[in-house]
């Protein structure tokens, strides 16, 4: 769960506040970009926490794409008596159907990385093209798309998702789809507050001015300033939409035929792996889905930090705060 | 003279928003791929005559526009239909359990802002040291787990202790009015403390980050530069500017915390509009949801526009 971003606030919290280009940038777009990658590797490499949440989404997806090889029992053959205790073969124990805790964690990573990776796609295929269109072409888009966004800001996420993806029948394609097409606000934002300040610099100007096409300065300039905004937020996106698949699939509606960790909370709290003592079928797909969801936070709010200049100086400037105060306490 | 007309603005604005929700809900409940009817008649058996006869009852083979203007006399008159599952007016239903998922939701919220802005105000006042890392690490880490699944665990940690399912126990006979209160305190503590723990990772952050940039304006600087004492711009200075931001983050969350209402009521079975929800869809009670679902997005409407006007009383800089 992201604070997502009012508009109207005088401040806005979590919005990215572009990085003004330096002079050698203002030539063209190309360099400016390549800066903007350069951003990204060096707060992945200067920050340790980065560094961790990378390291930890790589090794999670490598697990979740090498599930078939590497799971040690077959998820769909009963492996022994519903909640067997870890020990004897078994890592993790058995659920409550007898399958092996250990494999289907490992399945259900990979359904819920499906998840969260194609409906970010989505939310981010939408995001972006609706703060394109508001930021860049500005006016009647700009304010019929912003009171959509408005809109969808405001309204309570998962009740609608609850209702739509009751009304479509669960499957894990409608799934992708409910929550892509309604998580995009957020991204719309970044990405049409950074459109308007691209739109307005001296060579975009200058481009339009002697007759390139919408088309050339969006693929050309806006478009490669976006991109390492709108990866930043993607990874954050990611972590939202494998929480709200958590949340639909616990409220019975996602995929009946698939297991994803979603579904793994599900069985156990229907089948009273709790009041069992069943601590090893309910603990685990929890703390794979607080560890992902911590990954990606801690990957994606370092990239942010790196893209917001004012960030920087406000936290310099409390710590020379605190280090007044410790030097006065020692005198 | 201009903030009432803000105000106004933002009241019509708040209204017509309303009336794009009541629309929505109408579309996403008749408009969408899947009716309703296809869905009920869905039943082993279903003959094309119980289909053209439900068709008929919901009103289903008039126009759309008859339908929607239908829609919209109906729910003037406070009718949101009939639920499948008692064969109640849904909003009869609505409003009992609001009644009881308020309290539970009011006190979780106050915990997630008390244990945000404490130790937002920690992490901001002590950065850069350890004590920032122990105030921020556990926020990030209740923030990161899913609200059922916390639930779940508190339910393993304290069923020892305290009431884990229900609002009141039924064996509980003759209560004074006093010892039935304290019986529905004492179930409400595991639910809005689920509720708070899962919530307040966000107000930590925001928090934290709010005080550092207030910390980092020249006005913070005048005043250490006056030789005021470091208590007395912390709170009276930084402080109070640093909670403007949390009055509307927390209002933009109330999405979330209604989200976070239906799966911890799911989870201990308290009976409210979240666990309406949630056996909306296990009963299929097409009604029953819908209705819940926009009393659900008028609340948080109404929310967003109190806080909205608490923020201009807050804050004399906007006009």
């Amino acid at each position: 769960m992201f604070p997502e971003v009012d508009p109207n606030a005088v401040e806005p919290v979590g919005v990215v506040i572009p990085a003004e280009p330096e002079a050698a940038e203002l030539v063209t777009g190309k360099q400016a970009s390549t800066s903007s990658f350069a951003v990204v590797a060096r707060a992945v490499r200067h920050s340790p926490s980065a560094m961790v949440g990378l390291v930890i989404l790589v090794v999670l997806v490598l697990i979740a794409l090498l599930a078939p090889l590497i799971a040690p029992y077959n998820v769909n053959v009963q492996a022994g008596k519903p909640f067997t205790h870890p020990g004897g073969g078994h890592l993790l124990g058995l659920d409550d159907g007898g399958y092996d805790v250990f494999s289907l964690l490992m399945w259900g990573l990979r359904v819920s990385l499906l998840v969260g990776f194609a409906a970010t796609f989505v939310a981010s295929g939408v995001g972006s093209v609706v703060g394109i269109v508001a930021g860049y072409f500005g006016g009647a888009w700009d304010s019929i798309l912003m009171r959509i966004t408005d809109y969808f800001l405001v309204i309570p996420a998962l009740p609608l998702m609850i209702s739509v993806a009751d009304i479509w029948g669960p499957s894990l394609f409608h799934t992708i789809v409910v929550i892509g097409v309604l998580s995009w606000t957020v991204t719309a934002l970044v990405v049409r507050a950074q459109a308007r300040t691209v739109k307005e610099r001296v060579y975009v100007k200058r481009e339009r001015s002697i007759g390139a096409s919408h088309r050339w300065i969006i693929s050309h300039h806006v478009l490669p300033q976006l991109v390492p905004l709108i990866v930043a937020n993607t990874v954050l996106n990611i972590s939202y939409a494998i929480f709200l698949e958590t949340a639909l699939a616990f409220l019975g509606l996602g995929d009946p035929n698939l297991v994803s960790l979603g579904t793994m909370i599900q069985h156990a709290f229907l089948a009273s792996a709790v009041v069992q003592g069943a601590w090893w079928a309910i603990v685990p797909p929890g703390v794979l889905v607080a560890v992902i969801i911590l990954a990606c936070s801690l990957f994606g709010r370092a990239i942010e930090d790196a893209f917001n200049p004012r960030l920087r100086a406000a936290n310099l400037g409390a710590r020379s705060f605190t280090r007044i105060r410790v030097s006065k306490d020692r005198g | 003279m201009r903030k009432s007309g803000y105000l106004l603005r933002r009241f019509i604005q708040a209204i017509v928003t309303c009336f794009v929700a009541i629309t929505f809900n109408f579309i996403l409940f008749r408009a969408l791929p899947g009716s309703v009817v296809s869905n009920l008649s869905r039943v082993p058996n279903a003959s094309p005559a119980l289909k053209i006869a439900l068709t008929k009852e919901f009103g289903l083979d008039k126009s759309r526009w008859v339908q929607y203007g239908d829609y919209l006399s109906q729910l003037a008159h406070f009718n949101l239909g009939v639920s499948y599952q008692n064969s109640r007016p849904v909003l009869g239903n609505l409003i009992s359990d609001l009644a009881n998922t308020i309290p539970m939701v009011t006190l979780g919220t106050l915990i997630s802002i008390v244990l945000g802005v404490v130790t937002g105000v920690i992490a901001a006042w002590r950065r850069g040291t350890q004590v920032e890392n122990l105030a921020v690490a556990p926020a990030l880490g209740f923030y990161a787990m899913p609200a059922q699944w916390l639930g779940l665990m508190l339910i393993v940690l304290f069923s020892s202790f305290l009431p884990t399912s229900g609002m009141s126990n039924q064996f509980l006979i003759d209560p004074t009015p006093l010892q039935h209160l304290e019986d529905v305190l004492q179930h409400m503590i595991l639910p809005s403390l689920t509720l708070g723990l899962v919530l307040y990772g966000q107000y930590t952050l925001i928090v934290r980050s709010s005080m550092l940039e207030t910390l980092s304006e020249d006005y913070i600087l005048t005043a250490k530069a006056a030789g005021l004492s470091k208590p007395r711009i912390l709170t009276r200075y930084a402080f109070r500017n640093a909670m403007l931001p949390v009055v509307s983050v927390v209002a933009l969350s109330l999405g979330f915390i209604v989200g976070g209402a239906i799966l911890v009521e799911t989870v201990f079975n308290w009976p409210g509009i979240g666990l309406a929800v949630y056996q909306a869809v296990l009963y299929r009670d097409y009604p029953m949801l819908q209705g819940a679902f926009l009393v659900l997005t008028l609340s948080v409407i109404f929310f967003n526009l109190l806080a909205d006007v608490l923020y201009l009383r807050l804050d004399p800089r906007i006009s």
